[in-house]
């Protein structure tokens, strides 16, 4: 286990220095001078002063391996720069605003699992009769929708039309909780929409595969009651696959919440993201992106280890 | 996840050689599988209900002018927000544009964007893949290590930062979306191509001394067409998700250019005043991107009964 672990965590390492290199150089390789891109691409719009002034401040003036040591010297220090508009220090704000994605993607994940594997379990039960193809019908059509279309909707139903939510908007739950949790509604379940249909057709098709299974045939032919067979013999070993499914989703949930910001005026990390796209705030949108494919890193290493810690003949192999 | 419907309890002939490789553990080396007529529409219903579907869609974004004759883009302020009539069939949108005329013309978008950036993306991916598994040692470890590191971006915040910075346009998504592609493709033509590089056949057009290039583009490309084809209609579903989402960002094509990620974005601001031009690029979105989903898993069971139904 120790091996695995340790092995895991070195090539996460590497991932993210190979993402962090990837993302330094990504504005040198775009065609075009760095400084120009970030002020618009266009020479005829960025003065001349205001080329030299955001070579100064981003140091680009310097050699292009001493730009990438220093850059890679202060992200590991946690600096990621200061804003190009305001000033502010970016690894500071997303620190204030990481709590806040983290409030749609926690319960997201906990709404898609707790739903989806019982309704995946329901449907591979009821195999045959109608309740099965319906509940695949959905997941088919639920994972097929954008998150943004998915949300729009729900705006549209629950908000203008039944107008039991807010539309948009965000309390801190220190300050009002109930009102925090009117305002968390609607992007939590657009957000966990299509990760809960997939997590729902794995664990059918999952939970058929073990139900097929000698021991499972054995257990009955002890005489288990049904239940158990099914909870403690089948269940049990299906939900091996879910657990990487289920890492897979948490990490496009990161994604999914750049757009569920959008629709809802989230103030969460990707929100300001969408800020700065406007005024090419070039050291915000980068600090975003590598905190963005940290996580997703991070996500898929813990997913792993799970799966590690459930998975006797990988713990043991 | 085989029905009860789908014969996949009788195993398909599979020539010796590919019994070989799916023995010795490496990933399936599908091929196509001769099938009875009426097995066919079990064993591929979703290729027969989603291939028409993508077909429709394809023919009526290349006539799209002929289809709706009105201009997708004229500005009527006194047909605004109506709902469907003979003039418009399927009703006009906040600043009375023809939705009709802008969902087909829109499609001609998704499709355009969805469909070039994963041939792009399949070319470069096989190029890439099949070049790691045949030469191995460094160079395969260098191509399959920068190809993981593409894979550790979330899709849509690498695709707003390229967006961003090199400007939207409809070749700069195309282009931005093909790139995040490419890894899935190296590594399905990579794993494929290990999986047969070793078979005799191969082994007789390299001993009959045919070049490296000659053995790959002869010997191992024809025999993983199939994969390339399933990763194709799976990757084209995701490509169309990810175009609508840059373009609900407004990072897609500029306006007045109508695509359908856009349309929900303006739509949406004005859905108190009418729902309609709001549902419509919805739906189209959904439909097209099930469309391809289907397919893609359709084309797996058609094509490899070894591979079952999962996700």
């Amino acid at each position: 286990m120790w091996t695995y672990l340790l092995r895991r965590l070195g090539l996460a390492l590497v991932l993210l220095w190979v993402v962090a290199t990837v993302l330094f150089f990504s504005i040198h390789l775009l065609p075009g001078d760095p400084a120009l891109l970030i002020l618009g691409g266009d020479a005829a719009q960025a003065s001349p002063e205001q080329i030299l002034r955001v070579r100064a401040r981003l140091g680009l003036d310097r050699p292009l391996l001493v730009q990438y040591g220093a850059w890679l010297g202060r992200v590991l220090r946690g600096d990621l720069g200061t804003s190009l508009i305001d000033e502010r220090s970016v690894a500071g704000d997303l620190a204030n605003r990481l709590p806040r994605t983290l409030q749609l993607v926690v319960p997201a994940t906990l709404l898609a699992v707790g739903l989806g594997v019982p309704l995946g379990m329901f449907a591979a039960r009821r195999r045959g009769r109608l309740a099965d193809p319906a509940a695949s019908a959905v997941a088919l059509a639920g994972f097929s929708m954008p998150v943004f279309v998915v949300g729009m909707l729900l705006v549209f139903v629950f908000s203008l039309r039944l107008r039991w939510l807010p539309p948009t908007g965000y309390v801190p739950p220190a300050e009002d909780l109930a009102a925090f949790l009117r305002h968390l509604a609607l992007p939590v379940i657009a957000l966990a929409a299509a990760p809960l249909a997939t997590v729902m057709r794995m664990t059918r098709s999952s939970f058929l595969e073990e139900a097929s299974r000698d021991f499972v045939r054995t257990a009955r032919a002890k005489g288990l009651e049904e239940r158990i067979v099914a909870w403690r013999h089948v269940l049990r070993n299906a939900l091996l696959p879910v657990t990487s499914i289920v890492g897979l989703q948490v990490g496009s949930m990161f994604a999914g919440a750049v757009l569920v910001e959008y629709i809802f005026s989230w103030p969460g990390i990707n929100a300001l993201l969408l800020n700065s796209l406007g005024t090419r705030d070039y050291p915000v949108i980068q600090g975003v992106v590598l905190l963005g494919s940290v996580l997703f890193v991070a996500v898929n290493l813990l997913t792993d280890l799970c799966y590690g810690l459930v998975n006797p003949r990988i713990r043991h192999g | 996840m085989a029905d009860a419907t789908t014969p996949g309890a009788t195993p398909p002939p599979t020539a010796a050689p590919l019994t070989r490789a799916a023995a010795s553990g490496s990933p399936a080396v599908p091929e196509l599988v001769p099938t009875r007529p009426r097995r066919l529409w079990t064993r591929s219903r979703q290729v027969l209900l989603a291939g028409p579907i993508v077909g429709l869609l394809v023919v009526a974004a290349a006539l799209a002018p002929f289809l709706s004759r009105a201009d997708p883009n004229a500005l009527n302020p006194r047909a605004k927000a109506q709902p469907p009539t003979f003039a418009h069939l399927l009703g006009t949108d906040e600043f009375g544009r023809d939705l009709l005329s802008r969902l087909l013309h829109g499609a001609r978008i998704t499709l355009i964007v969805g469909l070039s950036s994963v041939a792009v993306a399949a070319a470069a991916g096989t190029l890439l893949g099949s070049a790691a598994a045949y030469a191995r040692g460094p160079v395969e470890t260098g191509i399959m290590r920068v190809m993981d590191g593409l894979l550790c971006f979330p899709p849509i915040l690498l695709g707003i930062f390229v967006v961003t910075f090199l400007g939207p346009s409809l070749r700069n998504l195309i282009l931005v979306i093909a790139v995040l592609y490419v890894p899935r493709f190296t590594r399905v033509v990579h794993a494929s191509t290990l999986a047969i590089r070793e078979l005799e056949y191969v082994e007789s057009a390299r001993a009959l001394g045919a070049s490296a290039v000659r053995v790959v583009a002869g010997a191992i490309l024809p025999n993983i067409v199939a994969p390339i084809l399933v990763q194709a209609s799976l990757a084209a579903g995701h490509a169309i998700l990810l175009e609508s989402g840059l373009s609900f960002l407004g990072l897609g094509p500029p306006p007045p250019t109508p695509s359908w990620g856009r349309m929900v974005e303006q739509s949406g601001r004005f859905m108190q005043l009418s729902v309609l031009p709001l549902l419509w690029p919805s739906a189209a979105i959904s439909f097209t991107v099930l469309a391809f989903n289907l397919l893609g898993d359709g084309l797996r069971d058609l094509l490899d009964p070894r591979l079952r139904r999962g996700t």
